[in-house]
């Protein structure tokens, strides 16, 4: 038996070679990024600050869930059978969540990217923005994989990611976009070290709860 | 008879606590008014979801370690009960909002983050119809009622005691302590969270020996 390190570092790679295998999904969310980010700057051309970070981020929800809800629906029930007779489930779900935050990191970015060319800059602090893009986007890959685990069990997976989905995120998201607000003023926003705080506990609860609970989810 | 004695206490003091809610004497402060008087029919309505909901996330816990389906039938059965307090219980607020802070949803944290929480928990009951089977609907809607929970109390008693609201007990205003609320409002409010709780959970055994039912050839099949 290899050690758990190993067995994750295995997983994660064979997900990645897998990702690039089938280069037309992660091309497609490449493409969605755009062609939304292009239908913005079509409709309202340069939006005030505001306006700006509610779309980044409206954006970046349906991004996380396009790229991560396939993750456990290109799984075969066959294959993943043959993964529960291979690893404990603990490390399974650890190499999707990795995985997941390693693919929504390189989507935020891209996200950040499109959305500074085609809806202007109003940013001030752009490292702080950066940084708290990168946090959010491993806060949402890491409830959603979650949700994907479940909504795989289930028949209508895309139509139930959304509806367990949403009202699950809307706190975060509504951290996210409060604690982003700081990066359009000069000024410093009061109470933003308890936002941050909350939103890593949020963070460390949802790993948490992924771990104790994907076992029993696996048990067929 | 024996049995039942909760269920009589449990009328007894809901109408002590109606006729008692509407005639006792309460102080009129600010544009408080006579509306105080909601506080007996709002406060114990959270009161009862809350321990619903904990009934029901119990249950589920129950499940996952014994995979007996009648826990999944309670788990399920107090959601949807405490959905439905939870529901009258914003119903109230909105009506008391609408004299008091003068709008029926204002951008109170408090409202929202309850707002929130409620659909959490309608998820979990579409979560739950989108099953056929029986087994797989029990183990994947209790993972998720853990997850609800795990939400509801950082949403609901958390972040509401952090921001300014105009709920009592938040960052800036005074809670239910004892020196703050007035004897004749106390009176009649303790017996209430006891009654409104007990009517939450009259109807949650109800709603679970119908559920029984319902799946009783399967359960004793």
């Amino acid at each position: 038996m290899k050690s758990p390190l190993s067995q994750i570092v295995a997983l994660v790679k064979k997900d990645l070679v897998l990702e690039w295998r089938q280069r037309h999904a992660l091309f497609g969310i490449l493409l969605y990024v755009f062609s939304t980010m292009f239908v913005i700057n079509l409709m309202v051309k340069e939006p005030e600050d505001k306006i700006w970070n509610a779309m980044f981020w409206v954006v970046q929800l349906f991004v996380c869930v396009n790229a991560v809800a396939k993750s456990f629906l290109q799984e075969s029930r066959g294959r993943l059978l043959y993964f529960y007779s291979l690893v404990h489930p603990r490390y399974f779900i650890t190499a999707k969540l990795i995985y997941n935050v390693l693919l929504m990191t390189v989507f935020s970015v891209v996200t950040l990217v499109c959305c500074i060319l085609f809806l202007g800059n109003p940013l001030m602090h752009g490292l702080y923005f950066l940084g708290v893009v990168l946090l959010g986007g491993i806060s949402l890959s890491l409830l959603f994989t979650m949700l994907a685990a479940i909504a795989a069990q289930a028949s209508q997976n895309a139509a139930l990611m959304a509806i367990m989905g949403f009202p699950l995120i809307m706190p975060i998201l509504m951290l996210l976009s409060n604690i982003a607000q700081s990066a359009f003023a000069p000024v410093v926003q009061p109470g933003l070290a308890g936002m941050f705080l909350l939103l890593a506990g949020m963070d460390v609860l949802v790993i948490a709860l992924a771990l104790i609970l994907f076992p029993f989810l696996w048990k067929e | 008879m024996a049995k039942n004695w909760w269920k009589i206490a449990c009328v007894l003091i809901l109408l002590y606590v109606i006729i008692g809610g509407f005639l006792v004497r309460v102080p009129s402060i600010g544009n408080n008014l006579q509306a105080i008087r909601g506080i007996f029919f709002h406060l114990p309505m959270w009161m009862s979801m809350y321990t619903l909901f904990t009934i029901s996330v119990v249950n589920s816990v129950w499940y996952l370690a014994t995979n007996d389906l009648r826990r999944d039938i309670r788990a399920s059965s107090a959601s949807s009960i405490g959905v439905l307090f939870g529901l009258m219980g914003f119903a109230t607020g909105m009506l008391w909002s609408t004299y008091t802070w003068g709008g029926t949803i204002v951008n109170d944290p408090k409202q929202m983050t309850t707002a929130i929480a409620l659909t959490i928990y309608m998820a979990y009951l579409v979560l739950r119809l989108s099953f056929t089977d029986l087994d797989k609907r029990a183990r994947v809607s209790a993972i998720f009622n853990v997850f609800a929970f795990a939400l509801l109390i950082p949403l609901t008693y958390i972040i509401p005691r952090m921001v300014e609201s105009l709920h009592p007990g938040s960052a800036s205003s005074p809670g239910f302590s004892s020196q703050d609320t007035a004897g004749t409002i106390r009176m009649v409010l303790w017996p209430a969270f006891i009654g409104w709780t007990l009517l939450g959970i009259w109807i949650y055994t109800l709603r679970n020996r119908y559920k029984r039912l319902v799946l009783k050839n399967i359960l004793h099949g």
